[in-house]
């Protein structure tokens, strides 16, 4: 018998890491550039400070391992969706899946040559007021938003909240099929393929907002394995008038980019502002 | 001119010039290792910009079954992102088995591909090896194709790879 941790007046109805400052969510897969006839990844999905280490929560994703039970301490979410798009653009159903303490994993048969995606997208609604002098705090859905948000809520503050998360794998040739980007939210759409990536080589990244340029876009870039260094290492660029950011990687391994947008242009009620963001996890092989 | 000396020198100026030639000698070097693998080695061409000219040779585990061999020939880092992935596996007089410890030698003619196709310019003989729970070694050995007169080349390996020596033969 577990508990489940319900908070007053929030209903987590979708799985956001808050702020910046927050927990990463990531998703880590065990190989990007994958040669043979029948190749597999693995892919693990976590939320914890450091990259990339399991410390914190295992990112819950449907269909991978039991998500219908919560943990004792984890605020209730929903499981994320999880997309994964296979060259010829039809899904990939992650296999074996299992959730742990502090990591989900799952394999992904590669069954075609070329680039395939995976993707967990959210959006949603992100409100803060005042009730009997106290913060509160709610996110969840526009149709939610209504049913569950006072009308009369003091200092309501209301945010249209996105994020996307993405990883690129190739088998055999890369192929850009599914770099093609939705048009909704912050998108990376990439300039130089996200699995041809070499340390000291410079990669070009185009990115967007609702499909058009997304300009002073903050674009921070952290590799992996920083427990064993003092420095974060952190990559901090903005991109330009056309979206675009260049990253020239310092050595060969795992990073973890993340990019964010705020506007109150295009903002729909009952938001005032809407914020973005788009993470993803690159490999860089050594020249 | 002799007139007995010009049928001669007729024939001779009329006859094909003698094809170029690229030898290679490649160094798979002795290892005194507890689990010892003959490594995966890919040769090819390229230009100075990196960009692929040709393949040359590519050793691997051919004999496995379901072409499991493949698995790790993304491991060649750079012949797989300049060439191999490209490819289908196996490809008739470029692809072999994997060759044991010595000098390994390889000889090349213009008459016939790849150097038949091969542009005049500079180039670079590049040489990757990786091993089964071992490293991984690039080299490379530029020259200028086709030679004017008989050039030798040649660059030493530190780990994965021993000398690599290449001779061009006008």
């Amino acid at each position: 018998m577990h508990t489940l941790v319900k908070w007053t007046a929030l209903t987590l109805a979708i799985c956001l890491p808050l702020s910046a400052q927050a927990h990463r969510a990531w998703m880590l897969p065990s190989a990007t550039v994958l040669s043979g006839e029948d190749p597999w990844i693995t892919v693990d999905a976590a939320v914890s400070n450091d990259l990339f280490y399991f410390e914190h929560f295992p990112m819950r994703i449907e269909n991978v391992g039991d998500v219908s039970e919560q943990p004792a301490g984890q605020r209730a979410r929903q499981a994320a969706k999880l997309q994964v798009t296979a060259p010829d653009g039809s899904e990939v159903k992650p296999q074996n899946g299992a959730i742990g303490r502090y990591r989900s994993t799952f394999d992904l048969h590669l069954t075609e040559k070329g680039t395939y995606k995976l993707a967990i997208a959210n959006n949603g609604l992100f409100a803060s007021y005042k009730k009997d002098g106290e913060m509160q705090r709610w996110m969840g859905s526009a149709e939610d938003f209504a049913k569950q948000v006072p009308a009369d809520a003091e200092e309501l503050k209301v945010t249209q909240r996105s994020s996307r998360m993405e990883v690129f794998v190739t088998s055999g040739n890369p192929d850009d099929a599914v770099l093609q980007t939705t048009g909704a939210g912050l998108e990376l759409a990439p300039i130089t393929h996200p699995n041809d990536l070499f340390a000291g080589e410079a990669a070009e990244f185009k990115m967007l907002l609702d499909g058009k340029p997304a300009a002073g876009a903050k674009v921070h870039v952290i590799p992996g394995g920083n427990r064993y260094r003092d420095e974060l290492g952190e990559i901090k660029t903005t991109s330009d008038a056309e979206g675009k950011i260049s990253i020239t990687w310092p050595e060969a391994g795992m990073y973890w980019l993340e990019a964010e947008i705020s506007s109150a242009e295009g903002v729909s009620a009952p938001a005032t502002e809407r914020r973005a963001s788009y993470s993803a996890t690159l490999e860089v092989l050594a020249p | 001119m002799p007139k007995r000396l010009l049928m001669p020198l007729l024939a001779l100026l009329s006859a094909p010039a003698l094809a170029a030639e690229l030898q290679l000698e490649v160094e798979i070097p002795r290892l005194q290792v507890a689990e010892y693998h003959r490594p995966y080695v890919a040769i090819w061409l390229e230009q100075p910009d990196h960009s692929h000219a040709a393949n040359l040779a590519v050793w691997y585990d051919v004999k496995l079954k379901d072409k499991e061999g493949e698995k790790w020939l993304k491991d060649m880092r750079q012949w797989w992102r300049r060439s191999g992935r490209s490819l289908e596996m196996p490809v008739d007089g470029i692809s072999g088995a994997t060759r044991a410890a010595g000098k390994q030698s390889l000889s090349f003619n213009s008459d016939d591909a790849p150097l038949k196709q091969l542009a005049p310019g500079e180039y670079n003989l590049v040489v990757e090896a990786a091993r089964e729970v071992g490293g991984r070694e690039l080299l490379r050995v530029p020259f200028t194709w086709p030679p004017e007169k008989t050039e030798s080349h040649s660059a030493q390996g530190s780990s994965e790879l021993g000398q690599i020596n290449l001779q061009i033969t006008p």
